[in-house]
This record gives C-alpha cells, structure tokens and sequence, in this order.
C-alpha cells in the first residue's frame, strides 16, 4: 500500500474520566493503513474506553484526535462512520431475519426513488465478499440466522469493509469460535489490512494476535504500557505488559508502573 | 516501521493475487445462488423449506382448501350458492383490512389489543358526520381515519418513548375507547349510516365487465413483473428463484383472481326478473391496500427497517435507524386501517352500534395474521396473510354460521382455530432455530 508510513488514525495525549476514575491517561495511539494493530489488555486496562471514545460513542476530556493527518473531532458514532471509522462488536448485531446482503446495507440502503435498488446492493455485497475471499457463504440471499458462528462474524467484517472505510475496529471477533472458524476470520483479518484497510484488533488470544498483528500496543491500568511491531516482542513479554505494564527494557518505568495501581 | 516487516510485502503481494484468483473463482461461490434448477431439484428445495419451518403461504392455503371441502360436503345448497360466495368475500372484509394493519403491529413483536375498538369508535364518528352533522362521505372518511391515526400516534408514543408494554397501554386502550364510543352513541343505541357511497362499499357491485377487466389486468401484471424480474437478475447474475416457481406461483395466483371474479360475476339474483352480479366495491378497495402495503413492506426501505427492528432492534438501533419512530408509526397505520376497516363494517351493516368493534372482532383479525404466517415473536409477516387468514376466519364463521351451531361452539371452535395457528407459528420457530434458519 502507498500510504503505508503515515498514520491513518493518531491519538495524543488523550484522557477520559468516569467521574472520579481516570480511565484513560495519556494514552497516544497509532494506526496505519495496511495494518493490523493488536490492542492489548486486562480487563479494566481501558481498551473498550479507547475504543468507544475512537467510536464517537464516549466524547474525550482531553487530548487530540487524527485522522488522515488533520485534527477532528469525533462527537457521535454518525461523525466516526462519515470519516470512515466502522466498529464491529462482540454481540455483531446482526438482524436474524434479514439476509446478508439486507443485513450488510442495514440503515444505508440504495434506493431508486423511492424503490429499494435491491440489484445494485446484492452486486456490491457480492463484490466486497469476492475481495476478502469469503467462500464459506451459500448464497447472499440466505438469512443470517442460517449461518454459523464464523460466517455471522465474516459477515459483519465484509459490512464493516463495505463503506470504504480506513479504519475498521474489532473487538474479540474470535472470542466464541471454534479453531476452523477462528481460522477463517484471522484470515480475513489479514485481507482487510491487505486490501488497504486499517485495522484495530482488540483481543486475549495471544494466537491471535501473533498470528496477524503487524504491531501490538499494551494499555496497563489505563496507560500505554507499549507500542512495538509484532515482530520485536514475545509472547512472554507482551503477557508481561498485560498484567504488570513492564517487561524488561519494554513499558512503563517501574515507578510508573506501580503508581497506576 | 510496519513496512520493514518482512512476512508484510509477501502478504500484500499474495493479496493482490488473491484477489485476482477470488475474483475468478467467485462463479464458483455463492454456488446456491447460480445453480441451474431443474424441476426436481426445485422441489427438493422446497421440501427442506417446509422441513426447517419456513412455511410461507403453506398452511393458510391448505387450511382455506380443507375448509371449502369440509362446508362443500357438509352443507352443498347453501354454502357452494353464489350469493353465499359473494357473501364471504364482504365478511372477510374487514378482518381482513384490520389484520393487515396488525402484521405492522406483530412485525415488530408488538400487539395492539385495542384495534378492534378503535376501528368501532372511528366508525362511530363516520356515522355521527355523516348522519347528524350531514357531512359529505370524504369528510366523514377522512375524519374516521385520522382519528384512527391520532390513537395509533399517542399508543406508540406511550410504547416506545414511555416503554410502557404494548399490551398494557391497548388493553387500557381496549377498555377506553370502547367508553368513548358508548358516550358518542349514547346507551344502548345505533347510529344508521345514511350515505350512498359509504353504502355502496360493501352492498354495491362493480360492473362484470370491470371485475373482469381488473382480474385480468391484476393477473397479466403480477406474472410479467415477477418473470421480468427474474429475468432482469438472470442477466445481471444475481440470486433468483428457480423459473419453475416464479411460473407455478404466478399461475396459483392468476388462477385464484380469475376464478374468484368468475364467482363473483355469475347472476346470484334470487329471483329471474332482475339481474345481480360483480366483484364488491370493498374487495377493490381491500386490493388496493394489499398492493400498497405490499410495496411498503417489500420495496422501500422504511419496510425494510421495521424487519430490521423486529428481527433485532440493538442492531437496527446501531445501524442508524431511528427506532422510536418506526415504532410510532407502526401503531400509526395499525390503528389508520384499523379505521378503514370500521368503515367497511359500518357499510356492510349499515349501521354502526356502540358494541362495534368489540366481541371477537380483534381476536379474529390477530387470528387472520397469524393464520396467514405472520409471527407473533417479530420480524416475520406480509401483507398477504391478512387476506389468506382472513379468508380462512371468514370461511369458519360463515360455515359455522350456516351448521347453525350454537354461539357457545362458534366461540370455542374460533379459540381453537387460533391457538393452533400460534402454535404452528410457535413450532415453526421452533424449527428454524434447530435447522439454522
């Protein structure tokens, strides 16, 4: 990808409090196109904070937010998925009754007139599942209720993938899957960034994220305790970042560290 | 720094390739939608359809067969005569009208139990304009609906702003409207629709040659817009039903067109001197609402976002749609043809009494939907199982009617045609959810 040097989404010294609990500390965050950026943590560390704030849905206290270069301002899921931002969540939500190519146009429909353009959107869903090599499906006019785990999971990512969006943000897509089906979604994963998108992986399945990630970013107690490439870390070292924020030279000095708690 | 990776150009440049190479093999994806059917494969389609609970139109169609058959061989004079036919058509009427504004209603898991009453009180105020007050019959009609529309306004504001449950607020509903239509009428007493185009709704025919006329057209276009269709995807390489389908059901529904105008057009007179023929103004009437809400549901994606609320509200929510108000406005039409419907009654009986509405008219409209495969759990209905179900209520209380069985049996036997409805809706459910549907 062309543009692969320059961030696509940057977070500076961003804070965010829940009334007395300080969420988020200055926590700086990177993502580029082209990338699979694992995101890190224990439960607490502040990942599905950082995640919503970069959603639109939590408004930040402090800090600055970037996106392709230029400050913005992210004040609402709407203002996140015009600048191309797409979240897919754990629970999916997806519409059982409804088939694919209805659930992948959910809300952005196509229309003529006033008449759905059922031709067009079917073409394009068949379009964007070709491009991430999604084979698994039947057909797009199957419900999604027929589907299985993965499937329902390759669904919401090709929705995600639709929109020409940049940055599309994942949390835990594998956490209920079966090792086949784990297979394919990590696969697409990998497609995603490979097709020049960014891609934020939150996850605890440290397989997972040495499988894809092309870099991996720790928060500790709401603090970035590392951002390194996949390549430089063990999976020793990043358990290490997890749970106590440091790991030899890596992460928050040990006064730091230990003050977070 | 992500570019010095080193697995990272590889991965990109087999993605480039595999893009190339999904791209080509996708003729071979999505196989289900590209397969070439032939007859029997279209039936062994169909068959693992019904298997896993889709049951579609299936059970509406066979119970309406099953019941003609049964009232055929039990009372052959009365109930196969030609004004008896004529007859059932005006009494599925407003069951019908009245069940498909429900299939709103149940698509979004939702009921509204004071339909029925609303549908009295809207005629009530029909028969006070235009019998008191003088009103021209579009004023009075136009009045009817909008009150209808104002109920359904404040029932879905206090469902989906209060998130008071639906059954609470039209059953609070059920008991008020029916005081509102009892002060407006005063006790125990009817007001006579005295209105010749209102009249004519239900008691007035349109003329054989323009029963024909519709029936034909209705036919020709229902089966060219459906084998165009089909065509129109063939080409572009979309999912498409198998042609034998499209061919058979067009066929199954020109057929029911043709064959109903045949009946309705046949001299039911009772006596040689005079001539009586032709399709009721109110089935025109009736159709044109099918057309409509069909369309609604079907092709715009307001229809398509009360599926979405009804199938999975959160993901609907989170897709952008503005869920308060879908629901609103499903109570909005609920209660709008709810209205309509209270006019065809008023018409048929000429008259409308402070009971109208009441009784066993909502259970057999909720009856006629789900007869007809609406779900009662959400997300699954057209505006056709009004008409289907419809029919089919219609079809038990005439024959019941004509056995002269007593009313104690006619309630009981309506109870349990409902029940049964729901459970196979329930059952069916049930089966989707095992068979992955």
């Amino acid at each position: 990808m062309a543009e692969n040097g320059d961030p696509v989404l940057r977070l500076i010294g961003l804070n965010k409090s829940f009334g007395a609990v300080h969420v988020l500390r200055d926590v700086d965050f990177a993502v580029r196109l082209g990338e699979v950026m694992a995101l890190v943590g224990d439960n607490g560390a502040g990942k599905s904070t950082l995640i919503k704030c970069i959603a639109g849905i939590h408004p930040i206290d402090s800090g600055r937010i970037e996106f392709d270069g230029r400050p913005v301002s992210i004040d609402g899921p709407r203002a996140a998925s015009a600048l191309g931002i797409e979240v897919v969540y754990q629970d999916l939500a997806l519409a059982d009754n409804l088939d694919i190519v209805q659930n992948m146009f959910l809300g952005r429909e196509r229309r003529k007139g006033i008449v759905l353009d059922e031709a067009s959107m079917e073409e394009a869903a068949r379009r964007t599942l070709a491009r991430l090599s999604v084979r698994t499906v039947r057909s797009v006019r199957q419900r999604v209720a027929s589907l299985s785990g993965g499937q329902r999971q390759t669904v919401a990512i090709a929705k995600a993938a639709l929109w020409e969006s940049k940055l599309v943000i994942l949390d835990e897509p594998t956490a209920a899957l079966g090792v086949a089906q784990t297979r394919q979604v990590l696969d697409l994963v990998r497609r995603l960034a490979d097709t020049g998108h960014a891609v934020v992986l939150i996850s605890h399945n440290m397989n997972d994220v040495f499988e894809v990630a092309d870099r991996v970013t720790a928060l500790y107690l709401g603090r970035v305790a590392a951002d390194v490439a996949r390549a430089d870390v063990t999976r020793g070292q990043v358990v290490e970042l997890i749970t106590a924020g440091r790991s030899g030279d890596l992460g928050l000095a040990p006064r730091t560290a230990a003050e977070s708690i | 720094m992500s570019t010095d990776i080193p697995g990272k150009s590889l991965a990109a440049g087999g993605a480039a390739d595999g893009g190339e190479a999904a791209m080509a093999l996708s003729d071979g994806d999505f196989a289900a939608d590209r397969r070439e059917h032939d007859m029997r494969s279209a039936l062994r389609d169909y068959r693992d359809r019904i298997r896993s609970g889709e049951l579609g139109a299936l059970p509406a169609v066979l119970g309406l067969i099953s019941l003609v058959a049964l009232f055929a061989a039990l009372k052959p004079d009365t109930f196969l005569s030609k004004g008896n036919m004529a007859n059932l058509s005006v009494q599925a009427l407003p069951i019908t009208i009245l069940a498909m504004g429900l299939v709103f209603v149940l698509l979004l898991g939702e009921i509204d139990l004071s339909a029925g009453v609303a549908s009295g009180l809207c005629a009530a105020v029909l028969a006070k304009l235009v019998t008191d007050a003088g009103q021209p019959w579009y004023v009075a009609a136009i009045s009817a609906v909008a009150i209808g529309i104002v109920i359904g306004t404040t029932i879905g504001w206090l469902v989906s702003v209060l998130r008071i449950p639906s059954f609470v607020v039209t059953l609070a509903f059920f008991l008020g409207l029916q005081g509102v239509t009892l002060k407006l009428i005063g006790q125990g007493g009817t007001v006579p629709v005295r209105d010749d185009v209102v009249y004519a709704l239900a008691n007035k025919n349109m003329p054989v040659w323009l029963g024909w006329v519709l029936a034909a057209g209705c036919a020709a276009a229902y089966t060219a817009t459906q084998v165009l269709r089909r065509r129109r995807q063939r080409v572009r390489g979309l999912h498409s039903r198998p042609l034998e389908f499209v061919l058979a059901q067009s066929a199954v529904v020109s057929a029911a067109l043709l064959v109903s105008a045949y009946v309705l057009n046949l001299d039911r007179a009772p006596s040689p001197l005079i001539t009586l023929g032709g399709i009721p103004w109110g089935v025109l009437l009736a159709g044109v609402l099918l057309v409509v809400c069909s369309f609604v549901l079907g092709r715009t994606a307001y229809g398509r976002h009360i599926y979405a609320v009804g199938g999975n509200a959160e993901a609907a929510r989170r897709a952008g749609i503005n869920v308060t108000r879908i629901r609103i406005s499903v109570f909005m039409i609920g209660s709008g043809l709810a209205a309509i419907s209270g006019i065809v009654a008023a018409s048929r009986l000429s008259s409308v009494a402070t009971d109208a509405g009441g009784g066993n008219t909502l259970l057999y409209a909720v009856g006629a939907a789900v007869i007809g495969g609406t779900s009662l759990f959400g997300g699954r209905g057209k505006a056709r199982d009004a008409v289907l179900g419809g029919l089919v209520i219609a079809l038990i209380a005439n024959g019941l009617g004509l056995l002269g069985t007593s009313a104690y049996l006619s309630y009981l036997i309506t109870g349990l045609v409902l029940l049964l409805a729901a459970s196979i809706d329930a059952l069916a459910r049930r089966r989707r959810s095992t068979a992955g549907r």
